[in-house]
Parts: C-alpha cells; structure tokens; sequence
C-alpha cells in the first residue's frame, strides 16, 4: 500500500495535469473555430478559379499548357502539409505516413517540400530529399504565407525535374473527423464538381493568355486551401486529444482519491483497534 | 437602369459585394470601364486601381493583380489581394515605401523589392485619391 502523503501529491499532480489539458482543449476549440471560418472564407475565391478554368478548358481544349501535360513521370514531388506543433492526436503522423507510404507504393524517386515543422523534422530525420520548407506560419496564414512553398513546387515542375505533384493533408470533415487525403496538383485535373459559367466570353488578350495567367493561380488556391484546411483539423484534432486527456485525468484522480480513502480508512481503523485494545489491557 | 452585382473575393476572403453603376479596374491591355449589359468577358488585371461606383457612392480599392470577370449584369474580380481605401494605413505605406526604395537604391535587385515598391505606391496613390474626393485630411498621428 502507498502512503496516504505519496497519494495525497500523485493527486495534487494529476490535476494540475488537468488544468493545463483542459486550458489547451478551450483554447483549441476557440482556434478551430476561428480557423473553420478561414476556411469558409476561402471558399469563394477557389470556387470562382475553378468555374473560370473549366468554362476555359471547354472553350479551347486543344492548348495545352504545361501544367495540364500528363506526361511520364520520372519524379515526384509531395507537398507535405502538417502542424507545428504535436499534441494533437495522430494527426501529424497520419500526414507523414500518407505522404510516406504514398512514396514507397512505386519505385519513382519522390522528392518533399514540407509545410509545418512536424512533418519537416521526420523527414529531416529520415534523410529524404527535402527541397523547400515553410513552417512557422502562425496560426493565421495568408496566402503570401503559402506562395513560397507552393513557387518551388511550381519551378520544379517547370524546369522539368518533377513531372508529377501531389499534396497531402488533413482534410476537415468535422469536429470529430479528419481524413488525411492525398490530392493531385500538378497534372491540373478540371475539378468535377465545378459549374462552369455558361457565357461566351470575350478574352483579352486571348484564351491562352488568361489559362497561363489562371493555372498558377489555380494552383496556389489549392496549396493555400490545403493549409487552412489542414489548420482547422489541427485545431480540431488537438481538442479532442485534451480532451480525452482530461477525461483521463479526471477518472485517474477518481481512482487515486479511492485507494487514498481507503488507506486513510485503514489506518484509522488500525488505530482505533490499538486504542481499544490498549484500554481492554489496562482494565484486565 | 440595371444594376451590377459587384463582387470582390481574394484568397483570404470576400472583401466587397455590392450592386453598382460603373466598374473601372486596370486590365492588361488597359484600365476597362464597364457599365451593366457590358459584354462577357475575361482578363487579367495588373496592379491597380479599381474604382466601384453606386449612385453617388463611390469606392477605391487597391488590388495587386488577378482577373476580372464580367458578365452582365455581374462583376467578379478575383484579386490575389486586395485593401479598401479606408483601410488604408497611409503612414505604413509610406513607410513600406521607403525601407523599399532605399533596398532597391542598395542596389539590392530583387524583384521581391520591386513589387513591394509598386504595391506602396499603390496603396498611398489609393489613399491620395480617397482624401481628395472626400476632402479628409490624413489621420492625425
């Protein structure tokens, strides 16, 4: 049996353990949701982009721009999105495993640019073929933030050293859902679900011009999304881990508050008996 | 007459939906006017001025790039970013102006200072219009 003093401190630890899960689990749920709202607020923009693409793509298929190119592919390059910051569930290594064994299916040399120390630091440490990173970005990236990341990955791309791209992050489905998903970047795929403008349009100076000058953007729209997204699912995934940590503690302090009722309860039983049978010496 | 339907998004957000009369924004081939029942059309934008106008009411926008969508009875403008005139912090933007003016006389030719040069201009050329239509004077500070 422990001491009730060693009970009593394991006690007094756990819950300050509790204070510190429980203040990470508000402030967390305060972050997703300002973070959902960027999302939101994103929406709009890549909706637009991808509207103007497709009723572009229908009106002259026959140019072909290099980020539409299905070409064979020599080498890879995977955007890898995570946090920076851990305690936040199995969010970024699910990220980092994707990206991974995405990498490990085909024989094809990948090479990484990483957004968000987490996945930086494993694949720093795995000793794979990191070209860029951009980590640090706070927790309200701005599309500025992103463009470098998402430049490098574009000049691979152009200068021919990559011919496929693809990011992976954490997908916001809901409070209680992420999907770690891996998305094609380059090759541009026409998204499906898009509703192209029905208009005939006028284009200055021509089609091609306006393609050239949108598939970069289009682009970058993907990556910035990518990020907010994958914020929010941080943000998301880290309150549930306070809180099932804060469950946790919750039932551990019940737990120890048990056996150190029990040992008080022993003790004082036992000393009771040594006062009664002392007495009963006495009166004998 | 018909009304446009403005609408001004960038990547972090919506930053103007409002109906108008008149659209002036700077297109690559030359700033465009355009007036409700314009025909559809599709261009890139350079940095620029984008004047919206309703009724009397008018408002000056600085955008730094994207494209403009029109159809007609709607506007869409996708800047890669964008700031209304009365956001504008006049002191920042001059001081924004000079750390690049001096990093371009520092000979350091990068064109990472050449936007940032273009886009303070820009911002205080904004802000320089809003004053005179409205007669404000500078922010005290």
């Amino acid at each position: 049996m422990p001491s009730l003093r060693d009970l009593r401190r394991r006690i007094k630890g756990v819950q300050n353990m509790r204070k510190i899960t429980k203040a990470m689990e508000l402030v967390a749920a305060a972050r997703m949701r300002r973070a959902q709202e960027r999302v939101l607020a994103a929406r709009p923009y890549s909706d637009e982009i991808a509207s103007i693409m497709t009723e572009l793509m229908r009106r002259s298929p026959q140019y072909e721009h290099p980020f539409l190119k299905v070409s064979e592919v020599q080498k890879r390059l995977i955007i890898l999105v995570t946090a920076d910051r851990g305690l936040a569930g199995a969010l970024n290594s699910n990220n980092t495993r994707l990206a991974l064994s995405d990498a490990a299916k085909t024989s094809i040399p990948v090479s990484y640019v990483t957004i968000g120390r987490r996945g930086r630091d494993v694949l720093r440490r795995l000793h794979r073929d990191l070209i860029a990173d951009q980590s640090m970005l706070g927790e309200r990236p701005t599309m500025g933030d992103v463009l470098p990341a998402a430049r490098v990955a574009m000049e691979q791309f152009e200068r021919g050293e990559v011919q496929q791209i693809d990011i992976v992050y954490a997908r916001f489905i809901s409070v209680g859902r992420q999907q770690t998903v891996r998305q094609r970047v380059i090759p541009v795929v026409p998204p499906e679900d898009a509703k192209a403008v029905s208009a005939d349009f006028e284009y200055e100076p021509d089609p091609k011009d306006v393609l050239d000058a949108l598939l970069p953007r289009y682009v970058e729209a993907q990556v910035y999304r990518a990020v907010l997204e994958n914020a929010a699912s941080e943000q998301a995934a880290r309150m549930i881990a306070m809180r099932n940590a804060s469950d946790n503690a919750s039932e551990f302090i019940e737990d120890l508050t048990l056996t150190a009722n029990k040992v008080r309860q022993a003790s004082i039983t036992t000393e009771l008996m040594e006062i009664v049978s002392g007495a009963a010496a006495l009166e004998g | 007459m018909a009304k446009l339907q403005v609408e001004l998004v960038t990547p972090e957000g919506r930053v103007f939906s409002e109906e108008a009369d008149f659209v002036l924004a700077p297109g690559v081939e030359g700033d465009l006017g355009v007036l409700p029942q314009h025909i559809a059309l599709l261009t890139p934008l350079r940095t620029g001025v984008v004047t919206i106008r309703n009724d009397d009411a008018e408002h000056v926008l600085a955008v730094s790039g994207g494209f403009l969508e029109v159809l007609p009875d709607k506007v869409t403008i996708l800047a890669d970013a964008a700031e209304r005139a009365e956001d504008i912090d006049e002191a920042r933007a001059e001081e924004a102006r000079k750390r690049a003016q001096e990093l371009l006389a520092q000979n350091v030719d990068s064109e990472e200072a050449v936007m940032a040069l273009e886009r303070a201009t820009l911002r205080l050329q904004v802000a320089e219009i809003r004053r005179r239509r409205h007669g404000h004077s500078p922010p005290s500070q």
